[in-house]
């Protein structure tokens, strides 16, 4: 029943990935020199276990991730991915295995110390205030470098005063950055959704995160919508050298994009390197557009 | 006017709101105490006034912070006999120092009862909330020391000097009032528009948003029940001694709470003017309906009849609200002046 219905949804994104497969998007692989593995991974997943009511969402699943990479996870639906990043973000709690972030290593991340961790992250479903501006929703973003109290905003103190105005510069740097001007002052609740999906990229990007997740950044956009937010992906990590752990469905962005991909079915890994590597590897093929004997479609 | 109109869905300009408020000030330092009958301010503006606070108060909480409280009337009464216990036992305290305290302590009573928020959300809260209506008026029925050990336990308001300026009378119990609840707007005015402010947003607009880009949502959230409460607190004292001259348990009951809730309602959730109309449609709701009753009706539309239209027609009106208007008078309010606008260009 199961392998049917991921059958019918492989064979529907069977175009897409022969695309793929034939090489329409050739990509260097300058970057993948494996040097020493875990010395330089600004975040490391180990052994990340995690089920829920009995169904294992996750098991075992190990990820290294270096810094200034942009690295893929893919799969088909349910393959556990934003579960993955849910637990990289403190959302979910793992079962078991260990998370480490730049170092520090945890069985459970502080979802409200993460900010602070250097981490910022964007939801499959938009997350943002609806009731507040677009520069507002993207002021948000440094909330967790503010010290003032609310009797010094109140009273518009000297330290409530230099947090607003040093945290406005950042603002317009990041709007300027992802071309928001135009709607800076716009309630965010009237915007399309493309803009939205942007404005959430601003707001995690301001917080100048050392690791940025990206849970589907380009689900449900046009496809030239998909290239510009492609471009600023890109841009951030070349710019500003943010690390950056990017969900995404549509295979033919991330084979693009991303320095390594990692790839999950059934909550387990079953393939990790470059997208040359992943893309020829058989269970990938498997996975995605089912058995070669045609049992699946 | 017609630009206004196109630029209708981005966040209005500061200087347009400080318009309103300053022509505000104008009529009510000018011409209300010049020209306003003791009818007018004894049974229109006094308990607007005091209402109005409370629901600047609520909506803090619940339409900014998005925590759906119904325990409003015992912050009320919290501020109000913790006025009259403070000025009754501190020989010689200013009247403004017992109504900061009386918020205090409103406050404190506000964060214990707000201690389910950090569980509880919407509805459950709301439940949660009520257990401070109930616990607080028996409280206050209970232990004779906050009446004083008066045997009925209505206690006449105390005598209110301000400066050594007596104002027990009217214009100077609406004045005392007036004054009170510009103060604390202005201030409530600030932090909505501060980053404070824009954290109770966050909180209520998306709560997991919030936590994982560091809103300390917790603190946040018993912050907004800390000053909510505070406010609530003072206007329980307006209510207590410039309106009804009195201090009782009984006048601080569930009804209360749901009447400041239904101002927000009506006035707009999350908009400092919708507690202002909110709070004036509230009062002046039930002398419209009664003098209409009694002139399309006669001697039938007694005080009986009275009671039960003014609970019908205020039903079917939240009713209506939440249907058609869920952003309430305040909406209804812009809308009517944007239409206006692009007529007249």
């Amino acid at each position: 029943m199961i392998g049917a219905s991921l059958g019918v949804a492989a064979y529907e994104r069977a175009p897409e990935i022969s695309g793929i497969l034939a090489g329409a998007r050739p990509v260097e692989d300058t970057r993948q020199a494996r040097q020493s593995a875990k010395a330089d991974a600004m975040l490391a997943l180990s052994g990340i276990g995690i089920s829920f009511g009995g169904v294992k969402a996750l098991s075992d699943i190990d990820l290294e991730v270096k810094g200034g990479e942009i690295r893929a996870v893919i799969g088909p639906n349910g393959a556990g991915k934003s579960s993955l990043i849910n637990i990289i973000s403190g959302l979910y709690h793992a079962d078991h295995g260990r998370i480490a972030i730049d170092g520090q290593s945890f069985s459970q991340v502080p979802a409200s110390r993460l900010a602070r961790l250097g981490v910022a992250r964007t939801f499959q479903n938009l997350a943002l205030f609806g009731g507040l501006s677009v520069r507002d929703n993207v002021a948000s973003g440094r909330v967790y470098t503010r010290r003032a109290s609310f009797v010094e905003h109140i009273a518009n103190l000297p330290r409530a005063r230099r947090e607003d105005a040093g945290i406005a510069e950042k603002v317009d740097q990041t709007i300027a950055f992802l071309h928001l001007e135009a709607v800076a002052d716009r309630l965010v609740a009237s915007l399309p959704y493309g803009l939205q999906k942007r404005v959430e990229l601003a707001r995690a990007l301001v917080a100048e995160p050392k690791i940025l997740l990206l849970d589907e950044p380009m689900a449900g956009m046009t496809a030239t919508e998909k290239a510009e937010m492609a471009g600023f992906v890109r841009a951030a990590r070349d710019q500003h050298g943010v690390t950056i752990i990017l969900i995404e469905h549509d295979i033919g962005v991330v084979m693009g994009l991303s320095d390594r991909v990692a790839v999950l079915d059934y909550g387990r890994k079953i393939a990790d390197g470059t997208p040359a590597e992943v893309r020829t590897d058989p269970a990938v093929i498997r996975a995605y557009i089912g058995t070669a004997d045609g049992e699946d479609i | 006017m017609a630009v206004q109109a196109l630029d209708a869905a981005r966040v209005p300009i500061d200087w347009q709101r400080l318009a309103l408020p300053a022509v505000l000030v104008v009529v009510a330092y000018g011409l209300i105490p010049a020209y306003a009958s003791s009818y007018l301010v004894e049974a229109i503006l006094l308990p607007f006034l005091a209402l109005s606070l409370a629901a600047v108060g609520l909506n803090l909480l619940t339409g900014y912070c998005g925590q759906l409280s119904l325990g409003s009337s015992a912050f009320m009464a919290v501020g109000a006999f913790a006025a009259y216990n403070f000025n009754l036992r501190v020989d010689g305290l200013p009247l403004a120092a017992t109504m900061i305290l009386a918020g205090i302590s409103a406050a404190g009573i506000g964060v214990v009862f707000g201690l389910p928020s950090l569980r509880l959300r919407g509805f459950y809260l709301a439940v949660s909330t009520l257990a401070a209506q109930f616990f607080v008026q028996w409280a206050l029925t209970k232990f004779g020391w906050f009446s004083n050990y008066n045997p009925s336990g209505v206690i006449s308001a105390p005598h209110l000097i301000v400066a050594g300026f007596p104002l027990d009378g009217a214009t100077g119990r609406y004045l005392l009032s007036v004054t009170t609840v510009i103060v604390l707007t202005a201030l409530v005015w600030r932090l909505v528009n501060s980053a404070t402010g824009r954290n109770f947003i966050a909180v209520r607009d998306n709560e997991t948003a919030a936590r994982v880009i560091g809103v300390p949502v917790l603190r946040t959230k018993l912050l907004a029940f800390a000053i909510s409460s505070f406010i609530i607190g003072v206007a329980g004292v307006l209510w207590a001694f410039t309106y009804l001259r009195t201090v009782e348990p009984a006048g601080f009951n569930l009804d209360r709470s749901f009447q400041i809730l239904f101002i927000i309602i009506i006035g707009g959730l999350a908009s400092m003017r919708g507690a202002f109309l909110g709070a004036a449609f509230i009062v002046v709701f039930p002398l419209v309906l009664s003098r209409l009753g009694a002139f399309l009706f006669g001697g039938l539309f007694d005080s009986g009849v009275l009671d039960m239209s003014q609970r019908i027609v205020l039903g079917a009106l939240i009713i209506i609200f939440l249907i058609a208007e869920p952003s309430g008078l305040s909406a209804l309010f812009d809308r009517l002046k944007r239409r206006i606008g692009s007529r007249s260009s």
